[in-house]
Formats: C-alpha cells, structure tokens, sequence
C-alpha cells in the first residue's frame, strides 16, 4: 500500500500545469520506457497475445500435429467443458478438495513454525531456521521421491515409527496404505507440501518481527495472556501477509500438477484421487494434442483463478488489517 | 518488620520468574526439537536408504540401518553368521557344516577352539547383520541416469536463464524506479498482477508458435523468455532501488552521466545484495523447473534437467529404492549447498518480495 501512496504523490509532481510535458519530462519518459522496454516487450509477446490467442484457440478443433485441419468450431469447446465432459467438473471438485486440505494445513504449518522461531524462549532460532527451510531448496521432484519411499506401506519409516510407537498394524496391505488409499492420499500429498514451508515461514517470521513491541508492552500492563495476545495482536498484525500467502496458496493450488505425475505419470492413481484439474488439462493437451480443448480448460482455470481471486480481495476489508495505511 | 515482609514476596517473585523462564525455555525449545526432528526423517531416511543394499528391501528382521548379512571367512572359505541362542545367552556363530538336526558352528571371536556342535534346526536360526553402506549406490546411480549430462544440462539453462533475469529485472526496475512515465502506475500494476497469472492460459499458442518454429525439443522456449524479466525479480529490485538516495544520481547526472552511466555506476553496484538475492530466486527455480522443460523436451532426454531426468529414471528404476533415493540426493546437493552459503541475501530477498507487496 505504500507503493500506491509514494506513486499519488509522484503523479502530482508529474502533471506540469498547463497539462503539457516539457521537453526534458518527454526525454526522461523516452528513457524510462527504453529501460521498460524488455518487460513491455515480453508482456505483449508472453502475456497479452498467448492469452489471446488461447482464446481463439478454444474455438477451434485443432491438433498441432495436422495445423491445416484446424476448424472454427464456436464455443463447442466449451459446452464439452462445462456441461458434456464430466471430468472437468470432477477434477476440479478434487482440485479443491486437495487444496482446502493442503493450504490451511501449510499456512498453519508456517505460522507455527513462524510463532515458535519467534519466541523469546527458544534457543538457537538461526539454526532451526535454516534447518526449517533446507528441505526447500531441494527440488520437488526428489522431495516426492524421497517422501514416497518414507511413506512407503511396507517399508517406510512412517508406519514403522507408527507401528512400533503404538502398536497399530500400520505396516502392510492392511495398514496405512498412504499414497493407494484414496482416503489418505490427499494427506499423504499434502506431507509432502510441508517440505516446502521455508518461504512462508519466513515471510511470516518477519511479519511478527515487525509488529510493534509497545502493542505487547500494552497488552501485557493490562495483563493479556499468551493466547489472547496470539488472537488479538499478533495474528491481526499480520493478516496482510497471511492475504498474500493465501491468494499465492490458491493460485498454486488450481496448478497442482507435479506430485501426481512424478508418482503415476498422471493415471489418477488411486481410484483417480489425483487426476486433479492441471493433470487433466496436460493430458487434453499435451497426450492427446486437443489444444483448442486444452486451452478451453486454460481459459477455465483463468476465469475460476480471477473469480477466487476477486472474491478473496472482496473479503479482505472484512479481515485483513492495514495497519501502514493509516501511517 | 513491614520492610521485612516487602522484601520477601519481591526476591520470591524474582526466583519464580526466572524458574518460570527457565522450564519456558526447556519446554519451547524441547517442542522445536521434536518438530525439527519429525520434519527431517524423511531426510534422514533418503540418507540411510540410499546406502543399503538391494536385498535389504525384502529380507524379514533386515535391521533399519544400512547393512548386510555378515560372513566370516573361515580356513579359506566363507560362512553366513547366525545368531545362535545357548541357554539365556545369544551366540554370534558363523555356520559351517549344516546338518538337519545338528550343525557345526566356529565363533569368529575364537576360531582356534574350532568346531562347536550345536544341536537343533539351523534353518530356524536368524541371521546376523553387519553395517555395510554401500557408497557404490551413489556412484551407480550417478552412472545410470548420466549425471553429468544432466547436471551440465541444468547448469547452462540455471545459468543462462539466471543471467537473462537478473539483467532485464534490473533494467526494468530502474525504468520504474527513476522515471517518470506517463500511465506508470497502470503499467506497474498490470506487472504485478502478471505474478497471479495461471501459467497455463499462455502456454498452449506459446507452444505452437515455438513448434511452428521448430523449436520444440530444444532449450530456446525455456531460455528466451527470461530476457523478458518476470514480476517478481522486478518488484524486488525496484524496492531496493528506491532506498537508494536519489542525490548520488543527480551528483553523477551534474557531471554528465547518462542514465546508462547512472545506472552501471551507481545503481548496480550499491544493489549487489538485492541482485544477489534475484539471481539465486532464478537459480534456484531454474534448477527444480519441470512443467517448463517436461513440455519443450518430450522425447530428447539428452537434453533433460535434472528434475525430468529424475522423474524418466524413477518410472525406470521404480524397483531399485536406493538408487532412486541416491539419485534424489545427488540432485539436490548443489542447491543445498548453495543455500547454506547464501541464506542471508536469499531470506532477504523472500522477506522482500512476500512482506511488501
């Protein structure tokens, strides 16, 4: 928010008055979109004319493989998507269902870590820090290869620490099939997301850190306890980056792709569980070369990414607490 | 006697605060610890499964740790060790005549007492293990999915594409940073909310028009639109430009630099914290990039990343655990390593980029 304030400012100082620029504002502009010019040319020719074309893609038959049989086919396409072909409609529900898993999970996952990185009480905060975030930096692909080896039925180091703790038959065909019981995949997946809780967390750690100290001092003179200072300052404080996280969180979600088809090439396994909304559209596109249906499907999950988008920033003014606004 | 009874409560509340402090520190540290350490099994698990051995997998009582059914080399040949139980006690014993109801065992601890007769089933008796990590699983798995063609492959895109990002985001910035431009704030804002664009409304004509070129299959799509400069890398230089006090360009403008002057003398130089923290951003999603070079390199895996190589040697190897698990370490090492040196611009630079938008 203080971007948009410092730039209200800039624009009074821009406007000359007689609402003609000068010579010398003309060359400083010419030179400012010369140095814009690698971003303006990369959203026209990487943005503006794909999602374009994306969307005249979607009212063609068109196979990549046999160009010139390309057809004009009206919104076709999207009747199958919207209301003939049922799985656009079931991986979407899967999408979602995943995500409310995962991301509450994750966030919170973040703030915990985030909360106990930032207490006075523990010893050696740098160090957790770095060891918290390390399993970040190591590329998804072997997080879900090494996740699905811990996670393993049998072999894995999860059901055996299981077993032998509590002596539940956690081993085996009869135990806790993480990654082939559609009950448990959705956890087992979203597991493997905590791996990745290194940037959330600092962002978050550094949201506490920012919160001013007076409000604690305050707090603590009327005699709040540790809870009532978590839900009333501390969590307020920083709903702003916890907006972010989440709008990010969302967005990703509705792209979920690369556990699924590191670990079943996108089959869906188990009992299609995992043919989330991203996995189908790879699949329309990129196995059977539908890409006039392909990018129906992308323009789709355009539109729900803005929907969710749009709603999200409408609840915001309900819950997300601007505090550098009012400086 | 008032004084008396003052004093008493204070010195007792001190004590109870500082024992209070005390037991919260144990306990929120000891908390961390437990946390710390569930979060990194996993780890330690790849670890110690890539070092066992193939038969490990499948053999029942095979301990956690990576090791091997001992032996003992005995007047020139070699025998498997049992655990052989005599009253309470539990005799590791290598065997050496296998009868049905009686065998013969030597105690490696004192093979001159020589043959001991045991009476009773050997085929009931378990083995002894013995530590035995396999190093060579490392270098196997190293040879077998052609490491150092991938790591090469994923070195120059990482590179390359690092090199293209960083430059354009920092000449972008400082377009946003120090000129007034008509519609800026328009334009800034339509850059951010590029970051929230779903990747995919663009990639099904930007892959036809690469395919029309024929350059799906090669690493141009991937590389050339990093030259291009993306949200985020941007956003977070132009932040960092702004704190640059905006007198040390106009003392170099007084003396006749232009912008391309301001820009390399002044600007770069005093930014090296923030570059740095955008080219390790790009580094490092260059090296776990897959949708990208899944799409552009199907069918030409002697142009694969890591992150697809990894996946094609999983579908292939699904079977060999500790090669894949091997496998998965080896690709990770560069950019762990990496972060443990440079944590401190990298932190920054995510604090930057999710703190202040």
């Amino acid at each position: 928010m203080a971007v948009l304030s410092r730039s209200n400012r800039e624009r009074v100082r821009e406007r000359p008055p007689r609402g003609k620029m000068t010579l010398l504002q003309k060359k400083e502009a010419r030179w400012g979109l010369m140095f814009l010019s690698p971003w303006l040319i990369g959203f026209l020719a990487f943005y503006i004319l794909p999602m374009l074309a994306s969307f005249w893609f979607s009212l063609l038959d068109f196979n990549p493989a046999v160009p010139d049989q390309a057809t004009y086919i009206g919104f076709e396409n999207w009747t199958r998507a919207l209301v003939i072909d049922q799985e656009v409609r079931l991986s979407f529900i899967r999408t979602l269902k995943f995500a409310a898993i995962s991301l509450p999970v994750g966030l919170l996952f973040a703030l915990f870590l985030a909360v106990l990185l930032n207490s006075k009480n523990v010893i050696g905060t740098n160090l957790y820090r770095t060891l918290f975030y390390m399993p970040s930096m190591i590329p998804v692909v072997a997080t879900v290869l090494i996740w699905n080896g811990v996670l393993n039925e049998q072999t894995g180091w999860i059901n055996v620490f299981i077993q032998n703790l509590t002596g539940i038959q956690a081993t085996g065909t009869q135990g806790l099939r993480w990654l082939a019981d559609p009950r448990l995949v959705y956890y087992a997946y979203t597991m493997f997301g905590l791996w990745g809780v290194g940037p959330a967390m600092i962002i978050f750690l550094a949201g506490l850190q920012g919160v001013p100290t007076e409000l604690y001092e305050a707090a603590e003179i009327d005699g709040a306890s540790w809870v009532q200072r978590l839900a009333r300052i501390t969590i307020p404080m920083i709903t702003p980056v916890i907006f972010y996280q989440l709008v990010l969180g969302v967005i990703g979600s509705l792209q979920y792709f690369l556990a699924p088809f590191v670990l079943n090439r996108g089959t869906g396994f188990p009992e299609g569980m995992t043919r989330f909304y991203m996995v189908y559209f790879y699949k329309q596109s990129f196995t059977f070369f539908n890409m006039g249906y392909g990018a129906t499907l992308a323009w789709l999950m355009f539109l729900v990414a803005l929907v969710l988008t749009v709603v999200l920033f409408g609840t915001a003014k309900y819950w997300v607490f601007y505090a550098a606004e009012e400086k | 006697m008032t004084g008396h009874t003052a004093t008493i409560p204070t010195n007792r509340r001190v004590m109870t605060r500082k024992v209070r402090k005390a037991i919260a520190s144990v306990l929120v540290t000891g908390l961390t610890l437990t946390v710390l350490f569930a979060f990194l099994i996993p780890m330690v698990y790849g670890i110690v499964t890539a070092l066992k051995t193939d038969s490990q997998f499948s053999k029942i009582g095979a301990p956690w740790w990576p090791a091997s059914e001992a032996q003992y080399e005995y007047e020139g040949r070699y025998y498997d060790i049992y655990l052989v139980p005599i009253g309470d006690e539990l005799h590791t014993w290598a065997l050496v005549d296998k009868g049905r109801t009686v065998s013969y065992f030597v105690d490696p601890r004192d093979p001159e007492a020589g043959l001991i007769e045991w009476e009773g089933q050997w085929r009931q008796l378990e083995r002894a293990w013995g530590v035995d990590p396999q190093w060579g699983n490392f270098s196997e798995a190293w040879n077998t999915i052609d490491f150092p063609q991938l790591l090469t492959n994923t070195l120059v895109y990482a590179g390359v594409t690092t090199f293209g990002a960083v430059s354009s985001a920092a000449l972008v910035a400082y377009g946003f940073a120090r000129f007034r431009i008509p519609k800026k704030n328009v334009l800034f804002i339509l850059m951010l909310s590029t970051v929230f664009l779903p990747g995919a409304v663009t990639l099904i004509p930007t892959y036809f028009v690469w395919n029309e070129l024929g350059l799906v299959g090669t690493w141009w799509p991937l590389i050339i639109p990093a030259f291009f400069s993306w949200g985020t890398n941007v956003f977070l230089l132009r932040q960092f430009f702004l704190t640059i006090p905006r007198e040390l360009d106009e003392a170099a403008m007084i003396d006749g630099a232009g912008p391309f002057r301001i820009f390399f003398t002044i600007i770069v130089p005093q930014s090296t914290s923030a570059l740095t923290a955008v080219a390790l951003f790009h580094f490092f999603y260059a090296w776990n990039d897959f949708f990208g070079p899944l799409i552009y390199l199907a069918g030409n895996p002697d142009k694969f990343p890591i992150t697809v190589g990894l996946t094609a040697f999983n579908n292939l190897y699904s079977q060999s655990t500790n090669l894949i698990q091997a496998a998965s370490l080896v690709s990770s090492i560069i950019p762990v390593l990496i972060f443990f040196f440079a944590q401190r611009a990298f932190m920054q630079g995510v604090v930057i980029t999710g703190v202040e938008k």
